[in-house]
């Protein structure tokens, strides 16, 4: 009994522990993203591997989630003879949830693992105290590159997404259902509103990338540097961002869409 | 070099392509493109009741959207709703006998202002107010009408 107490006090205290390194950490890589701002360079090598090569895989994504909500969507609201109203749904359900929380959960998959991993790396192999000897600040050099990248990548990247989502669903809806083309998007322009829905989408996306490339880049700046380290690290990263993606989402939506 | 060169046409296309989905959803799905403050001049209706109209409610006439309810407020003097419409500026010959009613799109879409064009020379300008209303046909008292009436043919 008194072990088990022991045990939760000493995981509780690692946790916050944790918790304050990783702000800490925050709060150094923001301190650095004047210094990015003069080598642009950097930055816009790595909107190259996390942007650019997340492209193609949310972009598909996007496709298939939009033709599903256009097939489900029209079996569902035929039994109320509202086929018109497909755009409406398949267009709010993306815009307002699908498109940023998808593409974070996939952003998280393919570039926060593939940056831990990195980080994680370069410090088992030494690298980053190897630039620290050399008088070359990690933080700067290395880290707040990525993160600006990941923080301007996920807003265009959500934004495909939902545009993509939804002309697959036009393709199903319209094409191949049957649904009236006028309708879909007439009805589409009627209901959403650029403010409420597109703009607060816009801002789900920035929070959800600034909490997927912190989480990635302070895991494998915080990893064990072992290989095991190293893939615990990848293996945290993926979870913790999505707990933190849905968890965000709730309140963000909470906030946002409320009174309405 | 050859291959940051490459790298660099991969990142402005990306980017290109992020900001062309954002202006996509911005004119294409939301609204954002039609009615805007400055094309359009307003006018006030009072209606007995207002019903189910919202702030946004499109203002047709003769099926024709020609603007959209920008406000609506409750008189405590006169216990009516004042809703205020703005029109698009491009219809700025209304007469001024002009009739409002509020309408039901469909037997449960959603209510929109109807205004009916009457015979008089002088136009509605900006600011100016419609006479005749016609209120929201509220369903549950047009079947409690409808139940009572034929109740009392029963008798």
């Amino acid at each position: 009994m008194i072990e088990f107490l022991q045990q939760l006090g000493k995981n509780t205290r690692t946790g916050f522990t944790k918790l304050g390194r990783g702000t800490f950490f925050l709060l150094q890589i923001i301190s650095g993203i004047l210094s990015v701002l003069l080598r642009p360079r950097l930055l816009l090598n790595q909107m190259y591997s996390v942007g650019v090569l997340s492209f193609l895989i949310i972009t598909i994504s996007g496709l298939f989630v939009g033709m599903v909500l256009g097939l489900q969507g029209y079996y569902i609201l035929s039994d109320f003879g509202a086929e018109e109203t497909l755009g409406v749904m398949v267009a709010a359900s993306l815009v307002r949830e699908l498109g940023p929380v998808v593409s974070a959960l996939l952003f998280a998959g393919r570039a926060g693992s593939a940056l831990t991993a990195e980080i994680g790396l370069m410090k088992a192999t030494e690298q980053l105290s190897g630039m620290e000897m050399m008088a070359v600040d990690p933080i700067k050099r290395i880290i707040s590159p990525r993160f600006l990248a990941g923080l301007l990548s996920m807003p265009l990247l959500t934004a495909l997404f939902s545009a993509v989502g939804i002309i697959g669903g036009q393709m199903v809806g319209s094409g191949l259902l049957g649904v009236d083309e006028g309708a879909y998007w007439s009805q589409m322009q009627a209901k959403l509103d650029f403010q409420d829905d597109i703009i607060n989408g816009v801002i789900k996306s920035l929070v959800f990338g600034f909490v997927a490339s912190w989480i990635a880049l302070f895991e494998g700046y915080d990893a064990i540097p072992t290989s095991e380290g190293v893939s615990r690290a990848t293996t945290r990263t993926v979870v913790n961002s999505a707990f933190s993606i849905l968890g965000l989402d709730f309140i963000l939506t909470a906030l946002m869409f409320g009174d309405n | 070099m050859q291959h940051t060169n490459t790298q660099d046409t991969f990142v402005g296309l990306f980017v290109a392509s992020g900001i062309a989905g954002l202006f996509f959803l911005a004119l294409q799905v939301s609204n954002l493109s039609s009615f805007t403050e400055h094309d359009s001049y307003t006018i006030t209706a009072r209606f007995e009741n207002s019903g189910g109209l919202k702030v946004k409610s499109p203002v047709s006439s003769a099926g024709v959207k020609i603007g959209q309810v920008s406000a609506i407020s409750f008189d405590p003097k006169t216990y009516e709703s004042v809703v205020k419409l703005s029109i698009d500026k491009q219809y700025n010959t209304l007469p001024d006998d002009t009739t409002a009613s509020v309408f039901t799109a469909g037997l449960l879409g959603e209510q929109y202002v109807n205004l009916d064009a009457g015979g008089s020379d002088e136009y509605l300008k900006d600011g100016g107010k419609i006479e005749i209303t016609q209120s929201a046909i509220i369903l549950e008292k047009a079947l409690g009408q409808f139940l009572f009436k034929s109740a009392a043919e029963k008798k």
